[in-house]
């Protein structure tokens, strides 16, 4: 993956980025790669340090240890973040300004020559489903329209690296379709698009690749596909044959696990399982339920987070004896 | 390369605010109520007056010193508004989080403090210059009074007001905004009370006082500028009249001045105004967002 690194830098890369406010550690030595062109989803719980991280990617806060790379240039490079697009979590626009003028504000700061500004906003207003309400201030706007307008202003001038803080908290299933599109258009103008989310169910649609944070430390990255596992699928069936060789047709379409009336089939390719089932029913099995068996990234997530949320750390285990503390391993 | 572009933009987009949120007409309708009822209660003291055959000259006298109370109270008013003005310029933002759409974008920190610093500038610049002027109009008319330099006055009235503006401003890239516009009003009061101090420790001979009044006078030139405003209104019939020894109460009154405020300070009081932009900005860059 990296190896054409002399071609084309990651879009983002950090080396051991670490956060401490106060005596909260925020991001504790965050390793990160994102490749120019691709939909990165970066997951974890709330407090997770997921915000923290887009901030010192920004420039918005100083990290305190570690450094890294946003599209070649060192962090919080002035002139690279006009290449950047980003949308915060806490978005919030001047109420004052119409939609149009907020997105006029933010073409001009972003430095947009003023020849193309006028099209570009009337693009990112149509693409965040605003143009009717481009003249309309944005005090009287509700949340997902605000963040609409925030999504808007983040795609202004087809940044090479889009950051989107959360972009659906404040939407509706209606607002998280759009917003699939919207990331789905922006990859396809070429940019690349770096989305801060706890809401897997998105993340899985639109991502290539994750990384889950959990406490301010990446405790799984990689392709989706790769980090889920094959798909693999299981049949209760009975009436079926036993003995060495029994199931060989299934075989040759997978490796199959046989645990009382259960079928596992793993390495199965999706588009098969009718055939699966076909070959079970071929074999006099009664077929009584099929499952999907592929993880999800809901269920990886829950087992990622879940057992760093309570380490069991040696020392507190043996200064107390059977005490009831934290239910789960 | 160094470009103004965002800065102006940001300046652009604080007087726009200004108007959008109305505060401007606030402001202009309580200065032209203010003015109108000053110009009402000039007009009836001057009629009284002159019944009660009352010589053009003193009444004259009476109608100066009557103005440069009004000035000195609408110094105040004007103190407070750059205050409030300015104190939630950069502190509401970071406060909302408005700033961090707009800090992500390729412009300085700077570019955000200088341009509010410059939007806020021009517009308690233009206020204080056209309330003063219309005061000062709205009495000439009614009483035939009109100050030795009225332009002399009114540009004091709105330096100073910038001054104020300033030091709210700098607070406020550190501090939430209800903090530092209250600090700056304290400080405001404070500096005026001790340009007071000074004056009385002048007639005293208090010397030791007089010094430690001048040097917090260095180090908040907003009374020193008032002096400015009274030099600009004072007739100078009255500060002849002042100068002889048998007056030395009266050069300890907050609302007298004989002479200008010294071109050296006026210029320290430049060199005070960029120096506290520059810290607002160093306070501010180093801030987390």
């Amino acid at each position: 993956m990296p190896d054409n690194g002399a071609v084309t830098s990651p879009a983002i890369e950090t080396h051991g980025l670490r956060k401490i406010y106060g005596r909260t550690v925020a991001l504790d030595g965050l390793d990160l790669q994102v490749e120019a062109g691709e939909v990165f989803g970066f997951l974890g719980p709330n407090g997770a340090g997921k915000t923290t991280a887009v901030k010192l990617l920004l420039g918005l806060a100083r990290p305190t240890a570690g450094d890294g790379r946003v599209l070649g240039q060192p962090i919080g490079d002035r002139v690279t973040r006009g290449r950047v697009g980003y949308l915060p979590e806490l978005f919030r626009y001047q109420a004052w300004l119409t939609a149009h003028e907020v997105l006029a504000l933010h073409a001009q700061l972003a430095g947009l020559p003023g020849a193309t500004r006028r099209a570009e906003i009337a693009r990112v207003l149509e693409l965040a489903g605003l143009t009717g309400r481009a003249d309309d201030r944005t005090g009287g706007f509700s949340k997902g329209m605000q963040q609409r307008l925030g999504l808007a202003a983040s795609l202004l001038g087809d940044p090479a690296l889009v950051i989107l803080d959360e972009p659906t908290s404040a939407l509706d299933p209606v607002g998280r379709a759009d917003v699939r599109t919207i990331i789905g258009e922006a990859r396809s103008r070429g940019s690349t698009v770096f989305l801060n989310s706890h809401l897997l169910g998105e993340v899985e649609r639109v991502c290539d690749r994750v990384a889950i944070v959990n406490r301010g430390r990446v405790v799984a990255a990689g392709a989706l596909g790769n980090l889920l596992g094959d798909a693999s699928v299981r049949i209760r069936a009975t009436g079926l044959p036993t003995g060495d060789g029994a199931l060989a047709p299934l075989e040759r379409l997978g490796t199959v696990e046989r645990a009382d009336d259960w079928l596992t089939i793993r390495h199965l390719d999706p588009d098969r399982i009718p055939d699966a089932v076909a070959t079970v029913v071929g074999l006099g099995g009664r077929v009584h339920a099929v499952e999907s068996g592929r993880r999800s990234l809901e269920e990886l997530f829950l087992g990622l987070v879940q057992d760093a949320a309570d380490p069991i750390d040696p020392a507190d285990v043996a200064g107390v004896p059977a005490a009831p503390t934290g239910g789960e391993r | 390369m160094i470009t103004l572009r965002p800065m102006l933009a940001i300046a652009g987009l604080t007087l726009r605010e200004i108007v959008r949120r109305r505060i401007v007409w606030v402001l202009l309708i309580l200065a032209v109520v203010s003015v109108a009822l000053v110009g009402i209660g000039v007009q009836r003291l001057v009629s009284f007056a002159r019944a009660d055959g009352v010589a053009e000259l003193e009444i004259r006298i009476g109608v100066s010193q009557v103005l440069i109370m009004i000035a000195f109270m609408f110094s105040f008013v004007l103190a407070m508004s750059a205050a409030f003005l300015a104190a939630p310029a950069i502190a509401s933002d970071v406060e909302t989080g408005t700033v961090l759409a707009m800090l992500a974008r390729p412009i300085r920190r700077a570019d955000l403090v200088v341009g509010r610093w410059l939007g806020l500038s021009i517009a308690i610049a233009i206020y204080a210059m056209v309330s003063g002027l219309l005061a000062i109009a709205v009495v000439n008319l009614v009483s035939g009074h009109l100050p030795p330099l009225p332009w002399i006055a009114v540009s004091f009235l709105a330096w100073q007001a910038i001054a104020v503006l300033t030091f709210a401003l700098a607070l406020g890239t550190r501090l939430p905004a209800i903090a530092a516009g209250a600090i700056t009003v304290v400080v405001f009061g404070l500096g005026w009370f001790v340009g007071v101090l000074g004056s009385i420790a002048i007639v005293f001979n208090a010397e030791p006082l007089a010094t430690a009044a001048d040097a917090l006078g260095v180090l908040l030139p907003t009374d020193g500028l008032w002096r400015g405003v009274i030099y600009g209104l004072e007739p100078p019939l009255v500060a002849m009249l002042a100068s002889g020894s048998s007056a030395r109460g009266l050069q300890a009154s907050p609302f007298f001045a004989v002479s200008p405020p010294p071109i050296t300070f006026v210029a320290w009081s430049v060199v005070w105004v960029v120096l506290v932009v520059a810290v607002g900005v160093l306070l501010f860059r180093r801030r987390e967002l």
